[in-house]
Parts: C-alpha cells; structure tokens; sequence
C-alpha cells in the first residue's frame, strides 16, 4: 500500500477500507516492540489485553461502526498515568508492583475511542528528570541512536569499541513514549509535561509533541508532580495526529476540577497557505547561554522562512525568562514535598518491613522506596515550606511566577500570535555524558527553554525540524495563547510541511514490515 | 549560611525521608544557594501566583455520593490488612531522638 506522508486518515483510512486490520495492526506493534527491546521505552507490555482490544476493534469494523478515527490505532501511555489492571509503577521501587484499581480520565477517553494500549512506557522516577535515565527500571535509549543517519555521521574510535557505547539519550522525563512513537512501535503516546518533560523528548527523539494548555485535559488518574503545571503531554509522528488526540481527549472533567468548564470543540486543521496576517514573535532571552550554533542558525533560518512568506516576524522581550528555572526549583519542591506525602506504605506500594512504629514504618518505606532525586526534591521542598522560610522562598516564587506569566500576557496583548523558540539547546547527548552531571543540574540547563510555558500555563509544541551535524533531530517550539490550540497547530502544520523533516532509517523497523511502514514520510494515523 | 543540625533534623522528621549521607546534605545547601537566587527580582506590589486559573472559577460538584463499594478492589493493594482495614504499626510514638536513630546527621 503506498502511504504517502504528510495526507490525512492514512493508517485509519487503511483500517476503514479493510486493507490491514485492527489485530494485524497490533501483533506488528508488538513484534516490533520485542525486536526493539533495546531501547527500553515500554515498563510493562500489555500484550494480552492489547490483542483483546484488537479484535474487538476488528469486529466494529466488520460491522462497519469504527468508534471514530482511534478506533484500532496501537497507543502508549507513560506509566504514570493509573491503568485499571496494568502495573502503574511511575518507573520507582515505590510502586513496582502496584496495579491501578481504575483508569485515568485520559486513559480512559482513549480506550472509549477503541484505541488499543500496547503498554507502559519508561520514565524517569516520578518524572523527575530531563533524560528519563533515573527510572528504576533503566535508561530509554534515543531510536536515532541505531538511525542510519546517525550512525553515518559517527566516527568510530576504533574497531574494538562496542558500537553501543555511543547511544543518545532521548530527552524526559517522557522518554519512553517519544522513543516509543518514533521507533514506529506506537502511532500515539501520552506523556506529561510538567517542564518541559513531553517538549524535551520529542525534540531530541524527532517526533511532534504537544503539551496543551494547563486546564484543557484533565489530570485525573495522572499520578501529580505539580499540581499547578502539571499537563498530559501529546506525543505523535505528526500534528494533524497531535490534532486529532487532542480532540479526543480535552474538555471537562467533572473529576478534575481544575479542567475549564468552557466547551472544546474537536477540530480539523486547515491546510494553511497565507501567512502574511501572522504574527510571530521571536524571544531574545531564549537566545539562552549554552544553545549550539547550530540550533540558532535553524532558529533564524526559521524565522526567515515566515518572513519570505509574509508573515510579521519580530523580536519580543520576556524579561523574566531567566528566573523561570529557579522559580520552578522551589514551586517544583514544594508541591512534590506535599505530594509525595501519600507514599507512606499503608494502602499500596512498598512497604517495609519496619513495623515499630507507624512513623518509623512510614520513614523506612519512603526510604527504600524513593531514589536520591524524589528524596532530595522531598527535602528541598520542606525546607521551602518551614514558617522561616515560606515567605521568602515559596511566596516570593509564586510572585516571581506571576512576573513570567505577564511576559508573556503583554507579549500576546501587543498582537503576536505566536512565539518561535528552539526546544532545547542541543541535539541528544550521549548517555555516558549525560550522566557526568547530576539530575538537578541537568534539569536546570535542559528545562531552560521549556519551563515559562509551564509557569504562565500556555499550550507550547515540539515541531521536529531538521537533522543536526551528527545526524540526530533538532526541533523547535511553538508557544501560544491560552487555549488557542488551533492556532498553534495551524502554525505548526504549516511549518511541518515547509522542513520536510525525514523519516528515520532504523534496521528493525525495515526489516519488520514493508507494506506498513514503507514509502512513509511521516508514519500518521489520522 | 550553613543549614543547621536541628533543622535537618526537623527535616527529616517532617518529611519522613533522611538525607542518608552528606551527598544528601550537601544536596539541599546547593538547593537552596540556588534557590536564593530568587532575591534578585524585584517583587514589590506583585501577588503571589496560586494557579494560572484564578480568575476562573472551576467546577465543584455536588457533595453527593456518586462511586464507592469498592472495598475489595482498593484493599488488593495493600500489604497488610485484617477484614475491612489497613494495619498499621502503632502509632503515636515519636521517631527516636536524633542521638538514638541511626542517622548519617548523628556523626555529624
């Protein structure tokens, strides 16, 4: 079948016309999952489930009543959201061996569309990280790490040296589902996106993915970093994909209350061809110390493409952007301090051994349970927290935040539609450099980028854009207003389509099926 | 500004995690040397920033029972338990004395 990248309703409109079907469909997905075991991206496979969602999938489109567009489509979903019966471990000792007695909200809408769960994807402990390397369970190794394109462009030291040792990270702490979606082993993933951890992966993994506005998906069921930034993230292999999850999973949930009560309307994206009324605003702060020449040339090279095509492109200053690391350091603490505060071994996770007392059992627990970065970010944030220091640690950084958070209102009350910015400062690292410096560090230089979006609450997407030097993905960001998605994915299609991004060449996925995966620019669903 | 004993003493028992080692210790110093980077911004006459949504006011249902007996599903997850209840050690007995616990703080 010739697929070609870049329409509409490829894979669906495959499952439609009968051409492959639902539980076909599926056993490539897991056979390619096996034969890609190396990247670690999925915790928990969930085979027998999956292949039941299947066939029951291949029966409605038998009787030709498809549930809707996700109707049979193989999905990941990173395993800190609750799956009912599936293992939801959230990648730490803490909850290796919990089962979800119900399904998050957004979980939920997708299996209520017919989409099938192949499993649950790896993460960095509790999503605490920036490389999805400090899970329990292991580091995600970046698929562009065994890309032909990558491997072209790395000069082996020597003939002895083990071909692995050059393996990039993928970014986080949603690494898993981008690595998941860009191996070809998934057509969707949902992450989180607290700072960046959805963004972060996709850029240096190569695949589109969208954290939508704080308040437009619900978080119920996903297990809480900050409850204040917290968002499902999007990650798909392209933004009518993005689009179309989108759709089925925002609006109203009665059990989140921090889900806006304003009707969502699913949306098509137009194809857009004139420009010329846009307005794009370029960040000069996010010209951060550390961004590679590289990026900043695509960075420009960008921003010129909008230009030649008449858009109104200029430069924009969002003073605070600086201080949105540190910001996020302390809100970031302080509500994981208190959200970690349930882990305490009585109805479910670990528990020790310890039995005492119940304060001595609680603090054997958490720790045996929780790794150096969850405890440390637990001690940070109560030392925030203490009456001394509340006011000029966690009142002040709420002040701080709402500084960030009026950049970018003034910014977009001036008349930019939206913001151009780089996702991250480089291409993917390798593991053996990532890990030279410690987490927090990492998440401070890598976060750099990503964080004001989370602070001031505003839908932002990765659009992969080009291969850097080395061969590995580079994209950039989009930031919009407030629950403006269409717009910004409008936008962002519309430059998707301009870069042309290629298709990754990986052994697994060619010699595992042809006539899915072939002749595919951009493998989509929808 | 070196953080005190006591106070990570007092940590330790609020948070219910020890610092383990002086990695642990040195760990939070760093934290917080970054954290006070925060003076630098000038602040006067702003609001502290609760959530991006304050000025909407969100949903909250009715106080009304709408999901429940499932005793049995949510018990499945617990390591210990008698019938219908957790088992818990017991309580109200204080975690022991800094000097008494074996806490890295205590060679400090």
């Amino acid at each position: 079948a010739a697929w070609k990248g870049g329409l509409r309703f490829q894979v669906s409109a495959a499952l439609k016309e009968g051409r492959v079907t639902p539980t076909e469909l599926c056993q490539r997905c897991l056979s390619l999952i096996k034969s890609t075991k190396f990247l670690n991206a999925y915790i928990t496979v969930a085979e027998e489930t999956a292949l039941k969602q299947a066939e029951e999938s291949e029966e409605r489109y038998r009787r030709g009543q498809p549930l809707g567009v996700l109707d049979g489509i193989p999905v990941a979903v990173k395993d800190n959201f609750n799956t009912a019966g599936i293992e939801t471990t959230c990648a730490s000792n803490m909850l290796k061996g919990y089962v979800s007695p119900y399904n998050a909200t957004v979980v939920q809408k997708l299996l209520d569309q017919g989409a099938v769960l192949l499993g649950k994807t790896n993460l960095d402990e509790f999503a605490m990280g920036s490389g999805s390397t400090d899970g329990v369970f292991g580091p995600v190794r970046n698929p562009w790490s065994y890309s032909r394109q990558y491997k072209e462009k790395s000069v082996p030291k020597s003939h002895s040296e083990d071909k692995d040792a050059n393996w990039v990270i993928t970014g986080g702490s949603s690494g898993g589902s981008a690595a998941a979606v860009s191996s070809f082993t998934c057509f969707a993933a949902l992450g989180s996106d607290t700072g960046g951890s959805t963004r972060n992966p996709a850029a240096y993994c190569g695949v589109v993915g969208l954290k939508p506005t704080y308040g437009l998906i619900s978080r119920h069921g996903l297990i809480p970093l900050v409850n204040s930034m917290d968002v499902p993230g999007i990650l798909t292999r392209c933004v009518d994909d993005a689009a179309v999850v989108l759709g089925s999973l925002a609006g109203h949930d009665p059990k989140d209350s921090t889900t806006i009560q304003d009707n969502f309307k699913p949306f098509e994206l137009p194809n857009l061809t004139d420009v010329s009324k846009l307005s794009i605003g370029i960040p000069k702060e996010y010209h951060a110390p550390g961004l590679s020449s590289e990026i900043l040339a695509l960075w420009s090279k960008a921003a010129d493409l909008f230009k030649n095509a008449g858009a109104k492109v200029i430069e924009v200053s969002l003073p605070h952007t600086c201080y949105s690391i540190v910001c996020y350091h302390v809100l970031c603490t302080a509500e994981v301090a208190s959200n970690m505060a349930r882990f305490d071994g009585l109805e479910y996770g670990h528990r020790s051994d310890m039995n005492k007392s119940t304060e001595s059992m609680y603090a054997a627990t958490r720790r045996e349970g929780f790794n150096d970065v969850v405890r440390g970010r637990i001690l940070s944030g109560n030392y925030f927290l203490l009456k001394q220091n509340y006011e000029n640690y966690f009142i002040k950084a709420q002040k701080v935040r709402r500084l960030i958070a009026n950049d970018f209102v003034k910014v977009f009350r001036s008349g930019v539609d939206i913001l151009l910015t780089p996702t991250t400062l480089s291409d993917a690292v390798p593991y053996t450099e990532f890990i030279k410096e410690d987490n927090r560090t990492r998440s401070a230089q890598d976060d750099i980028l990503t964080q004001a979006a989370n602070m001031a609450g505003l839908p932002a997407i990765n659009v992969p854009t080009a291969l850097s030097e080395r061969g590995l993905p580079v994209g950039l960001q989009f930031i919009g207003h407030s629950f403006q998605e269409k717009q910004l994915l409008t936008v962002a299609k519309w430059f998707e389509k301009q870069v042309k991004f290629p298709t990754i060449q990986l052994e697994e996925v060619k010699r595992h099926d042809h006539d899915v995966f072939q002749h595919q620019k951009s493998a989509s669903f929808s | 500004q070196k953080v005190t004993v006591d106070v990570l003493d007092h940590l330790e028992r609020l948070a219910l995690v020890d610092f383990r080692d002086s990695e642990g210790v040195e760990r939070l110093q760093k934290a917080i040397r970054f954290a006070d980077q925060l003076r630098e911004v000038n602040t006067d006459g702003v609001e502290p920033m609760d959530s991006v949504l304050e000025d909407r006011c969100l949903y909250l249902r009715e106080d009304d029972v709408t999901e429940g007996n499932c005793t049995k599903e949510l018990l499945k997850n617990a390591r210990e338990k008698v019938e219908e209840y957790f088992v818990a050690p017991p309580g109200n007995i204080p975690l022991p004395k800094l000097e008494e616990r074996e806490s890295f703080l205590q060679s400090s």
